[in-house]
């Protein structure tokens, strides 16, 4: 058995037109059993800033919470939001503090930088950062997701474009993969506004 | 710092409110050589009388303007050697900031740090508070800021200071002289003009110390040369 493949999760960005996309599956399984179908995957930092964690579902939710605090305490500190890439070298140092004994997460980061420009990055379990300009994927269904964004995907797409090409990319993706699915939640970021919304894919 | 006898804490209430060694400590600050600085409207200055004991002193080799980071300099009045040891923390503190967040320290950030650092000597055992005040001159995204910190840990934010022996003439001729607008250069001659006012002897390149920090956001300390060039330009 292995322990990324616990739990199982697909979770998916993009980056588009001075806005991203971030998607996951919404299942939680214990191995073959599911458990849940409404399980969050993808949380707000701030408004402008996403972060995605596949893995383990412990660690998710402990990785998040410990996430969250650090913002809120630089928020009060310095009066401002952290930038995405300041968040990004910050989980990445997080992770690597617990290098022998790691949190089972592989975390992908979206956000909306200076200038509103786009950033997104994915990492393994211990931190290695990885930079890309347009998706980055993880969790049990990260193979097909890979090749669904890859013949999905076009630059600078607006956001609506960019919504239906997320969505079928992680439908499809997760339809091949027996541990991810049962729906999908997507969150599409433009520098004014946040639109969340709820898929309805294969039921299994 | 357990079991001595002494891990009691010297920095006591009075009974009066105060706390005696901070006032010491302030004392000793305003003994020290004094110092100043300026925010301008693009950059700031820091500036510092270097009396070296002796002709025989390699003045070469001393430098009181010190770098924190490539955009923050500090300069203080008081004791040397406790300016060293903040120095050191200080540094240490803004290069763990960029290890975790990969973005240089904004200086407030390193201000509040390295004042924390001077109020945990004034209320822990066995210690004596820093007998040093410091002025921190930087430009981050919030544009040219200029701080105090004094041996308390207290920290002020100024458009003009000095502190050290010629405290009170030096505020009051920045006060008469600072304006809103000023421009790097002109807050450099005001720097050396302030100096000169309670200089006891000639003014010149070897014995005053001048850092500034512009738009490009580094931190420079001027070369004697430099400072020729700039006393020349105030005859």
């Amino acid at each position: 058995m292995q322990i990324f493949e616990y739990n199982g999760s697909a979770v998916v960005a993009m980056v588009g037109k001075n806005c991203f996309a971030i998607a996951s599956d919404r299942r939680l399984g214990v191995q073959l059993q599911t458990i849940a179908t409404d399980f969050q995957r993808i949380s707000k930092i701030h408004d402008h800033l996403f972060i995605g964690l596949s893995g383990l579902a412990t660690d998710v939710q402990t990785l998040y919470q410990r996430l969250v605090f650090r913002h809120k305490l630089y928020q009060l500190r310095e009066e401002r939001d952290m930038k995405p890439e300041t968040f990004a070298s910050l989980v990445s140092a997080i992770l690597y503090e617990k290098r022998f004994g790691p949190y089972l997460c592989q975390p992908v980061i979206a956000g909306l930088g200076d200038d509103n420009k786009p950033f997104i990055c994915t990492m393994d379990s211990i931190g290695a950062k990885e930079l890309a300009k347009d998706f980055v994927v993880s969790g049990t269904a990260s193979e097909s997701l890979y090749g669904a964004c890859e013949a999905m995907f076009k630059p600078d797409m607006e956001a609506e474009e960019l919504f239906e090409t997320i969505s079928q990319a992680l439908l499809s993706s997760v339809d091949r993969d027996c541990l991810s699915g049962w729906g999908g939640h997507v969150y599409v970021v433009t520098p004014n506004e946040i639109k969340e919304k709820i898929l309805k894919g294969r039921m299994d | 710092m357990g079991d001595s006898q002494y891990s009691f804490s010297l920095t006591t209430f009075s009974p009066s409110g105060k706390l005696v060694q901070i006032e010491h400590a302030l004392t000793a600050v305003g003994s020290g050589q004094t110092s100043l600085g300026i925010k301008a409207s693009n950059g700031v200055v820091i500036a510092t009388e270097k009396k070296l004991p002796s002709i025989l002193v390699d003045e070469a080799s001393v430098q009181k303007i010190q770098h924190l980071t490539p955009n923050i300099g500090t300069v203080y009045s008081g004791m040397g050697p406790d300016f060293r040891v903040l120095v050191r923390k200080s540094r240490k503190q803004a290069e763990q900031y960029l290890r975790l967040y990969k973005e240089p320290i904004p200086v407030t950030q390193l201000v509040r740090e390295t004042a924390t650092v001077m109020q945990e000597f004034t209320q822990s055992g066995g210690v004596r508070p820093f007998g040093v005040s410091l002025l921190v001159a930087g430009y981050d995204d919030k544009g040219p800021q200029l701080y105090q910190v004094d041996p308390s840990g207290s920290y002020f934010s100024w458009k003009a200071s000095a502190m050290g022996k010629n405290v009170s003439n030096a505020k009051t001729f920045l006060e008469k002289r600072y304006t809103e607008d000023m421009e790097l250069d002109d807050a450099i001659h005001t720097a050396i003009l302030t100096l000169k006012e309670g200089f006891e002897g000639e003014i010149s390149s070897k014995n005053i110390e001048i850092g500034k920090i512009g738009a490009d956001k580094i931190f420079r300390v001027l070369t004697p040369a430099e400072i020729d060039d700039y006393l020349a330009e105030v005859e």
